[in-house]
Order: C-alpha cells, then sequence, then structure tokens
C-alpha cells in the first residue's frame, strides 16, 4: 500500500483495514488520509452503518430461536423419511 | 537486607517474579482452555462417526436424534434468509430429506450439523433465487466513481447521526432489506452469509465454491453497492 493514498485506495482497503487485517505503517496511511479527507471520513461511516443496516434489517426478535425445537416439524420430517 | 552491588532490588525482584507468575498461570490456563476445547471438539468428531454408523444401519432413533438436535439451528438459518416460516419449514424438510439421501457418500470431512446446515442454507438461497421477480441491478453502477487522480466523483453527503436509530422501524428495515434484493445474485449471496448468517470468509467461499479471496472481494463490493443503495435514504435531505 502506497504511503500516501487516495481515496480510492482507501475505499478499496476499507474492509481490511475494519477487521484489522492491515500492518501497522498500512493503517497509519490509513488513518494519514482519514485525518484530512473528511469525504473518506462519511465514506468509512456510512459503510459500517451499512453492515449494521443488513444485520438489523434480517434481526427479528419474535423469530424461534436456534434452541427452539419445533417438535410437529420433526414428527413431519421423521415420518416423510419413513415413507420415503 | 543489603543487597550485593548490581542485584535487583527486592521489591522489583518480586514485581517482576509477580509478572513472571502471572504470565505463566496465563499461559497454563490458555493451554487448559485450547485442550479442553480440542477434547470437547475431538469428543464432537467421535459422537459424529458413532451416529454416522447408527444412520448407516437405519436405526430409527439416530435419525431422531440428528433431527432433534439440528432442526431449530437449521430453521432459524432458513428463516432469516427466507423471512417467511412456512417456506423455512419447507427448506428444514427438504434439506434434511436431502441430507439423508446423501448419507452414504458423507465423508465425515465436516461435522454432521455443519454439513446439514450448509445443506439448508444452500437450498434457501435456491429458493430465494426462484421466488425473485425483480431485475437485478449492475454492480458496476453501484460501486464509487472515481477521477483519475483518485478522488471520487460526487461524494455526496453524509449519512445523518440518526440513521442507525432510523432502523428501529419496520418499514426501514424492509426498505434495507428490499435493497439488498437487488444486489446480483453473486453479491448478494456474500453478503447474506457473511453479514447476515455469520459464516466466516472460508465457509463463504466453501458454501458457494469460490475462493477465499473472491468471497471477500465480493462481500466489499457488496456491502459498497448497498452502501450506495441505501445513501438516498439515510443522507440528511431525507430525515
Amino acid at each position: 500500500m502506497p504511503r500516501n493514498l487516495t481515496c480510492r485506495e482507501l475505499i478499496e482497503f476499507l474492509m481490511d483495514y475494519l477487521e484489522g487485517a492491515l500492518s501497522a505503517a498500512e493503517r497509519e496511511s490509513f488513518d494519514a488520509h482519514l485525518a484530512i479527507c473528511p469525504d473518506c471520513v462519511n465514506y468509512v461511516a456510512a459503510y459500517r452503518s451499512t453492515v449494521q443496516a443488513g444485520r438489523a434489517a434480517f434481526t427479528d426478535p419474535d423469530a424461534p430461536t436456534p434452541e427452539d425445537v419445533p417438535e410437529d416439524l420433526i414428527a413431519a420430517i421423521l415420518d416423510a423419511r419413513r415413507r420415503g | 537486607m543489603p543487597t550485593r552491588p548490581g542485584a535487583i532490588p527486592p521489591v522489583r525482584l518480586a514485581r517482576q517474579s509477580g509478572r513472571v507468575i502471572f504470565r505463566a498461570q496465563q499461559r497454563m490456563q490458555d493451554s487448559r482452555a485450547a485442550s479442553s476445547e480440542r477434547q470437547r471438539q475431538s469428543v464432537g468428531w467421535e459422537a459424529d462417526r458413532a451416529l454416522l454408523v447408527r444412520l448407516r444401519a437405519g436405526d430409527e432413533a439416530a435419525f431422531a436424534q440428528l433431527v432433534r438436535e439440528n432442526t431449530g439451528r437449521m430453521l432459524a438459518a432458513a428463516r432469516r434468509i427466507l423471512r417467511s416460516d412456512e417456506e423455512a419449514r419447507d427448506i428444514v424438510q427438504e434439506a434434511f430429506l436431502l441430507g439423508f439421501r446423501r448419507l452414504a457418500g458423507f465423508k465425515g470431512e465436516a461435522r454432521l450439523s455443519s454439513w446439514l446446515h450448509r445443506i439448508a442454507i444452500n437450498a434457501s438461497l435456491m429458493r430465494l433465487r426462484a421466488r425473485r421477480c425483480r431485475p437485478e441491478v449492475a454492480i458496476e453502477d453501484l460501486l464509487p466513481r472515481f477521477h483519475e487522480d483518485g478522488h471520487r466523483v460526487d461524494p455526496g453527503p453524509a449519512w445523518s447521526p440518526s440513521a442507525l436509530a432510523m432502523l428501529e422501524s419496520d418499514e426501514t428495515r424492509a426498505l434495507v432489506r428490499e435493497k439488498i434484493e437487488l444486489l446480483p445474485e453473486d453479491y448478494r449471496n456474500v453478503l447474506l452469509l457473511r453479514d447476515i448468517q455469520d459464516l466466516d470468509t472460508e465457509e463463504t467461499a466453501t458454501m458457494l465454491g469460490i475462493t477465499p479471496g473472491a468471497a471477500k472481494v465480493r462481500l466489499h463490493r457488496a456491502r459498497q453497492a448497498l452502501r450506495g443503495l441505501l445513501d438516498p435514504y439515510f443522507s440528511p435531505a431525507e430525515e
């Protein structure tokens, strides 16, 4: 990664940055760019929010949890197996 | 107590030895935890092997155990993708029946639970594909564009500070799902597996038959594209 990043390069490496996969030197270049580029600061914030939005969109507090064991479905599956 | 020149003062020595003892204790705890995890995994694999023998012999109780232990997790995964209880139940039943038919060829390279979970997720993705009626948007049209010098063309406004609070509304969450549906299938599937099902890159890549590198690139593009699709709704002018 070059020392002076462009916005294009910052966005290219953004996922690695957020996952902590960059080296200390790369992270430093990243932070140096963010310190002078409000557009990229906004982009990074919106990218993070996008990930959270995706998760929230599929989170349903009323949905059954993996610990819920639907007896009728279990019986139907075992019955379907026996019937072949 | 007199100390000889160059000797470490008792207090420092105590601190140092305290740190050494602490580190040694920490290492011992880590090693115990790793060993207990290895033991737990090994017991799980052994239990799988024993269960597999019974399943292949047609043991009814073994099938009941397999179904009982895995239905809840598979149902939750299918429901998260399909957003329909009825379809998720269909898919889980379909996944089990497919799994039963494939038991003879199961090589035991994965845990039985992971293998069944994968079948259910794959079946859910197939069902999603069949159900799809909206046209896909080309991914290139949704990614940020750049000038020759690397600056972004039309960076646009920042998202509203209340963007995340807006997700508390059912309407906004439905909007986000609608936008995810617009993503090209290859990208949407990676996003569903990584960000929604919380699978890791390796698992996602295996399930989709792509390399981990390709899975990472697709996820990054899918998130960028989704960000672009959500931009008009989460920027302050839309509040």
